[in-house]
């Protein structure tokens, strides 16, 4: 081993936070005001289903081919990758919404603010919390592909070294860091931010 | 306070073909406790609804003194309507604009004696005190007036006797214009300063009548029920209408 794996492994890292804030945020978003918005919702709902089954493939040549090989073009074929299945996810969640509980809000003239943070955004806790899970296994899987096709770095980019050498050894290596990492992102963020939002459950 | 006017000249569902509500016209006066009796599907609710805001889609008015406007309101809903995933206390905060002053909400507690249960989850609580904590939330706002829709309806009738005197309490501590709901002729003569007994389909109301017991004697159920006899006795036109 040459100690490069720390460094390659927090290259696609870093990518990995990046696209997936910029996801979740643009798609909750969109999602609660699709859900919340039948017209709008009706216009969008075939270009969503285009987008949600376009190969992952596809999109990535096209951003390397119109935006160059760089860095914004990878992280934006991840996010539109990983994009119109938050959407969807979070859509369904505002669909759901509790009707009642809308009312009484308006009964007692909450803000649009106070609405968003205490009536509808804890009843699309799961909806966000599976949104969560499912992208970030779908954004490493589609990171490592965009590396492999045009960045000179990330896990990526040495697996695929690793190939061409086959070297079978090193491919195993990575793969054990991979699992790692995917074990402390859920034991150290995803299982505490679940057990915070559920306590007031029975 | 002011005096509150409804008049609703027609109100109709979209897919109906006749109207849920004609021609109604109801004043409110200040501070007095108004209960609405009527059959089960008459379109209680609706009128509700359409004092509080939620159905803009009738023709009439409603005024609120001189204005035309929705009068700042407190609803308790046939369900409590609690967010689960708040404290009893946070719940009731939520309701108040801004800052809202801890001793307020304290003293309401106190008298719905729920001030040990105040930071615990809805879900933990027995239907009888939800219903306590939305006739809080509903109070602790101060409305021009109170919308009570049927609240003591799934309650079995102890909890339902308990909650009724609490809410009697708390109105007379803190006078307010309250409509309540109901299709229980006991329960409205116990609670009520004017009974409005309303018709189906349209809804109308068919009579007024000023109920004459006093306060101390509202939990004598002998009381309620001589008056009941003798109301539908001298108002026979009610009768199809329980």
């Amino acid at each position: 081993m040459s100690g490069q794996l720390p460094f390659h492994l927090g290259v696609t890292l870093l990518r990995l936070v990046v696209s997936f804030t910029v996801a979740m945020l643009l798609g909750c978003a969109i999602g609660i005001v699709l859900g919340r918005n039948q017209k709008l919702d009706a216009f969008f709902d075939n270009w969503l289903v285009i987008f949600l089954n376009v190969p992952a493939l596809v999109t990535i040549i096209l951003c390397y081919v119109w935006f160059g090989l760089v860095e914004s073009a990878a992280i934006l074929a991840v996010v539109i990758n990983k994009l119109p299945n938050v959407i969807v996810t979070i859509r369904e969640g505002t669909r759901a919404l509790d009707q009642d509980l809308l009312e009484m809000a308006r009964c007692y003239r909450f803000s649009k603010r106070k609405t968003l943070v205490h009536v509808i955004w804890p009843q699309l806790h799961p909806f966000v919390m599976g949104a969560t899970r499912s992208g970030l296994a779908l954004i490493w899987k589609i990171i490592l592909v965009v590396e492999l096709l045009g960045r000179s770095n990330g896990m990526g980019y040495q697996l695929h070294l690793f190939f061409q050498l086959f070297d079978v050894a090193s491919i195993l290596a990575y793969t054990i860091a991979f699992v790692a990492v995917i074990q402390l992102i859920e034991l150290l963020i995803l299982k505490p931010l679940d057990k915070k939002a559920l306590r007031w459950r029975r | 306070m002011t005096d509150i006017q409804i008049n609703i000249s027609n109100k109709t569902y979209p897919t109906a073909t006749k109207p849920s509500i004609e021609g109604l016209k109801l004043s409110l006066n200040s501070n007095e406790f108004t209960c609405l009796v009527g059959p089960s599907g008459c379109g209680k609710t609706t009128l509700l609804n359409i004092i509080a805001g939620l159905d803009n889609d009738y023709d009439g008015d409603i005024l609120v003194g001189q204005q035309h406007t929705h009068p700042k309101i407190g609803y308790i809903f046939q369900n409590p309507r609690l967010l689960p995933w708040r404290t009893v206390r946070e719940n009731i905060e939520l309701a108040l604009e801004g800052n809202p002053s801890p001793e307020v909400i304290d003293e309401l507690l106190e008298i719905m004696q729920l001030t040990a249960a105040q930071h615990v989850y809805p879900e933990r609580l027995s239907l009888g005190m939800s219903r306590r904590v939305a006739i809080i939330r509903a109070f602790a706002v101060d409305p021009e007036v109170l919308l009570m829709d049927e609240p003591f309806v799934s309650l079995d009738a102890p909890t339902a006797r308990q909650v009724r005197e609490l809410l009697l309490k708390l109105w007379q501590q803190r006078p307010h214009t309250v409509l309540f709901v109901t299709h229980d002729l006991r329960e409205a003569i116990a609670l009520a300063d004017r009974l409005v007994f309303l018709s189906a389909s349209p809804m109308r109301v068919v009579s007024e009548i000023t109920v004459p017991i006093a306060r101390s004697e509202r939990g004598n159920e002998l009381a309620i029920e001589s008056f009941r006899q003798q109301l539908l006795k001298n108002h026979p036109e009610i009768k199809p209408l329980l």
